[in-house]
């Protein structure tokens, strides 16, 4: 299985194929509908103006999401009073809710990765090719080793989202994702849903 | 009255956290299926790996714990309100020790009660009274992305060519999974009910799910039935978590219900790999756990 570390370099991306196996090693950031969202209308449609601490989570964030991976994903978190917060369960979420974003926001900000389950569509696989990134499914259900493979939680930023809304800074190490969307036009799921099609109407004849 | 409620605490527990030996024995030997160093035998290893590392820890196996579907079955002169208090008491307690997430959301005001209990539908309880004087309780944590994969036609279907017949039920169902893709958390199992109204015709899908996976059908035509929804199912090759391969879903389970002479529905409930039943049979002071 190969090891990548974040932040991953074009080279890399460019290596990777569908249905490579890898791990990830390095800060990555959790994501999903609400932070996609914020994103998407306060920096790059500018929708909104920034208000409160938007601006500097902004900062915050950019630079990890620099050749970096965003992972989607409503964790179970432990040590929410005390602040000091452990994962316990942390399998990825579904993806398509981030199709309308996803896109832009890698272009934004030269992000290399996104980690969820159950893939893609059009608009991101174009991305994957012009950025270049790749889409990496993680293991759906797989959510107590999910949750081991993340060593540390560095931060976290808008908290007011709620728990599985917030963006969670993790340092993880050996998180087992598989390749199903390359840089160079390939999906695993396109391909097995035209296959799987075509055995449907053999058996369907 | 016995209180059963540290025992249900424990029935939630193991069902979380635990998957069903049955279960774990057909991922295994699916894995064996799987081509070496291939994306979809790497996601049935990291599912495995998972397994075992929740039941060690005694944490849930995945972090959506699902709807709990309790299934009761108690002797006469039990009080059916003092069973669903203490469930619910369970329930509670099991989610402030996060064996449970709390999952249950209002759906007007899209406010969680944070503690998996909401009006007389959630947790969902199944009462029925049995001779004898055992209690046996199952207990099902259905999961929401496979909840959402699952399906309902009504026959005859012309676009999929599905007469009123068992081929009719085989070419919806196939359908289902077909458009389930790996969606469903794959590799699923498929619990199916023909007939029925639409409201007990999924119900029966669902109780489908109690059955054990290499156990067999008694009636013949459904046992055929199931054999070749598990066959084909699997040649459709969508695979672990929808990244192609041998294995689509690990089983299959049919079962007929009565119907109006005008409805002919077939339901399907998808059940993720995170197949998470147990039973609890309790007699006289005794309690064991399946
Ligand atoms: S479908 Fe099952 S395994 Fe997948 S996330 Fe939902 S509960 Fe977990």
């Amino acid at each position: 299985m190969q090891k990548l570390t974040i932040p991953i370099s074009d080279d890399h991306i460019r290596s990777l194929k569908v249905g490579d196996s890898v791990t990830l090693n390095g800060t990555m950031l959790t994501g999903r509908d609400a932070v996609h969202k914020w994103i998407f209308d306060t920096f790059i449609e500018k929708k909104r103006a920034p208000e409160g601490d938007d601006q500097e989570v902004y900062e915050a964030i950019k630079q990890i999401l620099e050749g970096g991976v965003i992972y989607h994903c409503g964790p179970v978190v432990a040590g929410l009073d005390s602040g000091d917060y452990k994962f316990v369960a942390a399998g990825p979420t579904t993806s398509t809710r981030e199709e309308p974003y996803q896109a832009r926001v890698m272009q934004h900000f030269n992000l290399k990765g996104v980690i969820g389950k159950g893939g893609m569509a059009g608009n991101t696989l174009a991305a994957c090719r012009d950025v270049p990134g790749v889409y990496f499914h993680a293991i759906g259900g797989a959510a107590t080793l999910i949750a081991q493979s993340v060593k540390e939680v560095l931060g976290v930023h808008k908290l007011d989202f709620g728990v599985p809304e917030a963006i969670w800074v993790l340092q993880v190490e050996e998180f087992p994702v598989v390749v199903t969307m390359d840089s160079h036009g390939s999906s695993i799921h396109d391909e097995v849903d035209q296959k799987s099609k075509k055995i449907l109407d053999s058996l369907l004849a | 009255m016995l209180n059963l409620t540290d025992k249900f605490l424990e029935l939630v527990r193991l069902a979380a956290t635990s998957l069903p030996p049955d279960v774990e024995k057909a991922l295994r030997e699916s894995v064996e299926k799987e081509e070496p160093s291939s994306a979809s035998r790497g996601a049935l290893e990291t599912i495995l790996k998972n397994v075992e590392l929740a039941r060690e820890k005694s944490t849930p196996i995945c972090q959506d714990t699902g709807t709990p579907i309790f299934y009761v079955h108690y002797p006469q002169g039990w009080s059916t309100i003092e069973l669903k208090a203490q469930i619910r008491e369970a329930v509670v307690e099991a989610t402030k020790l996060t064996y449970l997430r709390p999952n249950a959301v209002n759906s007007v005001t899209g406010k969680n009660t944070g503690d998996n209990t909401g009006d007389e539908h959630y947790p969902t309880i199944h009462f029925e009274e049995m001779e004898g004087n055992t209690l046996s309780v199952d207990l099902m944590l259905k999961g929401g992305g496979c909840e959402n994969v699952g399906a309902q036609y009504k026959l005859p279907n012309s676009k999929l060519d599905a007469g009123r017949d068992l081929e009719g039920v085989r070419r919806v169902v196939l359908d289902a999974v077909y458009q389930a893709q790996g969606k469903g958390c794959a590799p699923g199992i498929l619990g199916v009910a023909i007939g029925g109204d639409r409201g007990s015709s999924f119900i029966a899908s669902k109780e489908t799910l109690l059955r054990q996976l290499d156990d067999k059908n008694p009636d013949a035509e459904l046992a055929a039935l199931e054999d070749t929804l598990f066959e084909q199912a699997n040649q459709l090759g969508i695979g672990p978590m929808g990244f192609g391969g041998e294995t689509t879903v690990l089983g299959a389970k049919v079962k007929a219900v009565h119907r109006l002479p005008a409805s002919y529905f077939v339901s399907i409930s998808y059940m993720c790999w995170a197949y998470r039943r147990r039973k609890m049979t309790v007699i006289g002071d005794n309690v064991i756990y399946a």
